[in-house]
């Protein structure tokens, strides 16, 4: 089993580090879809990171709304080391949406 | 000696910038005497001609507020460009595209229908709108209205911002010494503000808990603010931790909460992603209806999080594809 070849792996330490600036960087640069994955709540290394990544998540969903990014471009997915083939069926799911919509192609300016 | 020449220029902006340089009261007499000021429609009548028939790069400094909305604004400040030897955004609408800004989240069709159609204070029957040519004995050109407000340095190049909306008359004060003194910080630099977030110079500080976790999201007119504690804890939406300092916390000390003004800190590339990040990570839920629930209470993000400074956002407003 296999993840979409152009689905770009960027680890970090915890999902707590992802910062909202950096997915609506990652759209200004080209990418047709986001997802952030973290451990599953209650299970975070460094224990409330999660939760963090749920909050700010959840309010950057409703403001890539106002941007006009759909729904299906974004989304937050709780995946263990150990669940290689949730990441794989999550993945080509997502893939599978975003090449439904097609690419995105934002204007300059 | 001549004195160096200054212009100052309005583009998408209230007015409020325009006064906060009156604000220097006498100190603008200060300011007068030692700078010639060559262009300031508000307030002196020169022409563009004037501008025009200056040599290029003779204008020591031109102040430019208000974002770039018209065609007129991009032919003025690209003209001021041309003569300028340094160009500075005055005010967070420059800088960032300020309130008008919000303006980026309809197209063009979008906010002509409304401001000329379906605003309930419009009486319009005939569904008159502006035109770019009206010919009725002489032509008469009006500026045509761009497809969205753009920040100062995305339409010319800026050496320098004085943020603020509008800046106070120390922070221009400060900003106008630096100027004048000859001695100029790096391009790009920030001028008259602080390095710091606007907690580090909130009176309120010392109150602030080490770790603040919210249970409820409260607008100004739904509670009685004791002046003496930290908005945040008292549920307030303020941006003092993400917010460039400078304004000795003029809000704060009119128990109002930081609404971001002054912008962002040196290495944020996306003021309201910033925001986000610190504002929702101490919301006190832990499950996803709990924390929609709470963002249920936060009806207008966009203007919270983005208030000053859309059009300089990663994505500058409602995204525009070429395809779809
Ligand atoms: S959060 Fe607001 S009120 Fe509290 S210390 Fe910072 S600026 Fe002051
Ligand atoms: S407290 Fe915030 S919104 Fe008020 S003047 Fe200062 S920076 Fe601007
Ligand atoms: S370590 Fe924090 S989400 Fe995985």
């Amino acid at each position: 089993m296999k993840y979409p070849p152009n689905f770009l792996v960027i680890k970090v330490m915890c999902s707590g580090r992802v910062d909202p600036q950096f997915i609506l960087e990652a759209f200004r640069r080209g990418a047709d879809g986001v997802m952030v994955a973290g451990c599953h709540p209650g299970d975070c290394h460094y224990i409330e990171g999660n939760y963090k990544t749920l909050r700010r998540m959840t309010l950057l969903k409703r403001m890539l709304r106002e941007f006009g990014i759909e729904e299906e471009r974004f989304r937050l997915e709780w995946i263990s080391a150990s669940e290689a083939e949730k990441f794989v069926r999550v993945a080509n799911e997502m893939y599978e949406k975003i090449k439904a919509l097609g690419p995105l192609r934002i204007e300059e300016v | 000696m001549e004195k160096p020449k200054m212009a100052l220029y309005w583009c998408a902006s209230c007015g409020g910038c325009e006064e906060a340089v009156v604000d220097l009261a006498e100190k603008i007499l200060d300011v007068i005497n030692l700078v010639d000021i060559v262009f300031w429609p508000v307030a002196v009548d020169f022409k563009i001609d004037d501008v025009e028939k200056l040599p290029d790069g003779s204008i020591v400094a031109s102040l430019i507020n208000g974002g770039v909305r018209l065609s007129e604004h991009e032919h003025v400040v690209k003209l001021l460009r041309r003569k300028s030897k340094i160009v500075v955004a005055y005010g967070a609408c420059s800088s960032w595209g300020g309130i008008p800004g919000l303006a980026n989240l309809y197209d063009k069709e979008e906010i002509l229908k409304y401001v000329y159609g379906d605003a309930p204070s419009v009486d319009n029957p005939g569904g008159v709108r502006p035109r770019e040519k009206h010919v009725e004995e002489v032509e008469l050109e009006l500026p045509s209205f761009l497809p969205r407000l753009l920040p100062l340095d995305v339409v010319i190049d800026v050496d320098y911002y004085i943020p603020g909306c509008p800046p106070t008359p120390e922070v221009t004060w400060k900003a106008l010494e630096i100027l004048l003194s000859g001695n100029l910080p790096p391009k790009g630099s920030v001028l008259g503000a602080s390095d710091r977030a606007l907690c580090y110079e909130c009176p309120l500080n010392n109150t602030k808990p080490d770790k603040i976790l919210l249970k409820d999201i409260k607008r100004p007119h739904q509670v009685i603010v004791d002046p003496e504690k930290c908005l945040l804890t008292q549920e307030l939406i303020c941006l003092g931790p993400v917010t460039r300092g400078g304004c000795g916390a003029l809000c704060i000390k009119a128990a109002m909460p930081c609404t971001g003004c002054f912008g962002s800190l040196d290495e944020v590339i996306d003021y309201g992603g910033k925001a986000v990040s610190y504002f929702a990570s101490i919301l006190d839920y832990y499950t996803e209806e709990d924390v929609e629930r709470i963002l249920d209470r936060l009806p207008d993000p966009m203007g919270v999080f983005y208030r000053y400074t859309l059009p300089a956002s990663r994505l500058r407003g409602k995204i525009k594809t070429t395809m779809r």
